[in-house]
């Protein structure tokens, strides 16, 4: 009974820290890169309204995904060219994003259903769960970590690729070049401009992602404020990995974790109100940051890109 | 290329750039919005009428001595005033507070709590005194939501954007609760919301729904344009913002004055929750928290800060917002239409910034200078 009860929560865990682990990975690119992007909140909404609907009108879950990576993507761009090129400050650009995300969201929410009716309400196509041979008849773990659908097995093959490229290959010293020290890389012949601007629009793309799994996977359809604050707790869970893509799992888990056990005990009919344990995400994130800002030592030596939300100018060289 | 652009930075910021951007920037943020409506199937001509009309008024209604559309604006302007000043003060210092829509919750809570639960405490006294008491507690429900972030910033440096933010969610967490839950009206027929308060902790009205909450926005804006650019401390805090190095030679202590600054931040913002259920609600209920504190954080800075032209920029965006509802009921195009124009604004105006600082220059380039001088 306790193992199938383990088992349950860790299968909600993992659906519903996928959509976090996208979001988290991108903008950790991003910010590697020497960028901060609220806007991590209006991509995601942007991507899950984008995608059900690319997926609803072609019958297809994969258009959704491609056409949430491309929006999410483009709307990073906005960002990168505010910030990059103009020189525009980062915290007010990413509001900004957000807030415009949200309200077009919002909008294309009304409009994109069937005969430019509202989405809401709607039924589409979805990524169904698919048992992985083998894998999936492991005990215990194997259905909860191999019976998933397909977008979360991609983030199983995101997460080590993107830490062997950010820690072992060349590219990967590039990106944590322009974020640390960019004079230095400008000096080294790395392009800082272009390369700010590829790692924003990924990032915005991977955000995106993230949001077409809540609406193609994690809870499929379109409804209102669907990511719920999500793309906020994405950017605190960059600080909690410490920019590390491989422990972003940790902070994932941990905070899909709360999800499922809040499932599950309303689902038992808990004495305790459902108030409290929504909270409770959004207090753990404050601890966590309030730990690893105190642990000063610690965040220095795994480092904070130096460079992060400075705006790179050659001119002003140091 | 014969020629190039280049950026070249001004020896000063512009004046005339300064007034024409914002001002180019809405512009361009209606034009966009245009473009958007079209693409919608709606008259973008008829929609901003309809806008404009639902947020001012027709002239016949003026001649009609009927004002209701530009009251509902302004009862709309009154919390953006208020915690659009909050966060414009502790922007000053670059304390990223993003918390004013929890902050204003609370100052509902606090505001609230008096109204429904000290009357029957305090028998006989007299009914004026609960008012004053709901002011002050709504400013300091404000106040204690922006300590705990303020406190951990100056304290622990803790990232007081991430802190605020995570604060809103629970402030809303918890009014939902209270009015759901263990504050219910018993008499509400299931209907979620606490029950009225007593007729005499209303705020008074001025004109239909126009309440007193207005006149405590027009004078938090005198007495932060007084004080702030008028005062030495308003000088320090500005430092801190600017050259936190320079403020700690001063003998500036920025620990003391992030936790001050950001109280009275809160405050303002709380004093804008206790406006609203005091003055419009008359209950604690669904509505409180419906993205006034995030409007205020773009009211601040399109403002740039100023405290008359918060009032200003606040009425445009209320203007821009009851217009938004004006066209969901008339039309049945999305509301949200106003939220997609206000991040447009910011787009253009973050865009438009750099003229400001900078202007383009086109240069004609030497041939032979032409690719080695850019260096791509």
């Amino acid at each position: 009974m306790e193992i199938a009860l383990f088992a349950s929560i860790l299968t909600i865990t993992v659906r519903a820290g996928t959509s976090l682990m996208y979001a988290t990975i991108g903008e950790i690119i991003t910010e590697r890169a020497g960028i901060l992007n609220l806007g991590v909140e209006g991509m995601m909404i942007m991507g899950a309204v984008t995608a059900f609907a690319a997926a609803f009108h072609s019958d297809s879950a994969w258009l959704g995904v491609a056409t949430a990576m491309v929006v999410g993507g483009l709307l990073a761009l906005i960002h990168a060219f505010l910030t990059i090129t103009l020189r525009a400050d980062q915290t007010v650009s990413g509001l900004a994003l957000t807030i415009f995300g949200t309200g077009l969201a919002s909008f294309l929410g009304q409009r994109l259903g069937p005969d430019g009716m509202p989405l809401v309400g709607q039924v589409g196509p979805r990524f169904h769960k698919v048992a992985l041979p083998v894998l999936a008849e492991i005990p215990v773990i194997g259905l909860a970590l191999f019976h998933q659908d397909v977008l979360v097995y991609v983030m199983y093959l995101l997460v080590p690729l993107a830490w062997y490229i950010l820690y072992k290959t060349r590219p990967g010293l590039h990106l944590r070049a322009i974020g640390e020290s960019p004079h230095t890389a400008d000096a080294m012949g790395v392009n800082v401009i272009g390369l700010r601007y590829l790692y924003t629009v990924l990032g915005g793309m991977l955000v995106g992602l993230g949001g077409a799994h809540l609406s193609l996977a994690y809870t499929p359809g379109w409804t209102e404020n669907l990511t719920s604050g999500r793309g906020w707790i994405a950017i605190a869970l960059v600080i909690f990995a410490t920019w590390d893509p491989a422990r972003a799992v940790i902070g994932a888990l941990l905070f899909g974790g709360v999800n499922a056990i809040q499932f599950r005990l309303q689902a038992a009919g808990a004495t305790i109100p459902a108030a409290f344990l929504n909270m409770l995400p959004y207090a753990l994130t404050i601890i966590v940051l309030v730990i690893i800002t105190w642990w000063e030592a610690f965040r220095k030596r795994v480092g904070a890109p130096a460079a992060l939300g400075i705006p790179y100018m050659r001119e002003e060289r140091a | 290329m014969p020629f190039s652009v280049k950026l070249e930075k001004r020896l000063e910021p512009s004046q005339t750039m300064a007034y024409l951007v914002p001002v180019a920037s809405f512009v361009l943020a209606l034009l966009f919005g245009a473009v958007l409506l079209a693409l919608a199937g709606a008259n973008p001509w008829h929609t901003y009428r309809a806008m404009l009309e639902g947020a001012f008024g027709t002239p016949e209604q003026w001649r009609a001595g009927q004002f209701y559309s530009l009251t509902e604006t302004l009862v709309k302007a009154t919390p953006l005033i208020l915690a659009g000043l909050g966060v414009s003060i502790a922007f000053r210092m670059l304390f990223w507070n993003i918390g004013a829509e929890g902050q204003l919750v609370m100052g509902g809570f606090a505001a609230g709590a008096v109204a429904l639960w000290l009357p029957p405490m305090l028998p006989g006294w007299p009914t004026w005194t609960f008012l004053p008491i709901m002011v002050v507690a709504g400013m300091m429900g404000g106040a204690f939501w922006g300590l705990i972030p303020a406190v951990l910033k100056a304290y622990l440096k803790v990232n007081e954007i991430i802190t605020t933010l995570m604060l809103n969610y629970i402030a809303i967490l918890w009014v939902q609760y209270l009015y759901y839950g263990p504050w219910k009206d018993p008499q509400g027929y299931g209907f979620p919301g606490t029950a009225l308060f007593p007729e005499y902790t209303w705020l008074p009205r001025i004109s239909g729904r126009l309440h007193l909450g207005f006149v405590f926005g027009l004078i938090a804006a005198a007495l932060i344009w007084l004080v702030l650019d008028h005062t030495r401390w308003g000088y320090e805090i500005r430092l801190i913002g600017e050259n936190p190095r320079a403020a700690r030679y001063a003998g500036v202590s920025i620990a003391r004055n992030i936790v001050l600054v950001t109280c009275i931040s809160g405050g303002l913002a709380g004093l804008a929750g206790m406006a609203d259920v005091a003055g419009i609600s008359y209950r604690l209920q669904q509505g409180l928290a419906v993205g006034y504190g995030f409007t205020a954080i773009i009211v601040a800075w399109l403002a740039r800060l100023n405290p008359w032209a918060i009032i200003l920029v606040s009425i445009l965006l209320a203007a821009l917002l009851v217009g938004g509802d004006q066209i969901q009921i008339v039309m049945g195009l999305p509301a949200s239409t106003a939220l997609v124009l206000q991040g447009a604004i910011l787009f253009f105006m973050l865009g438009g910034n750099i003229f400001t600082s900078y202007r383009l220059r086109l240069v004609r380039s030497v041939p032979s200078l032409s690719t080695s001088a850019t260096g791509e």
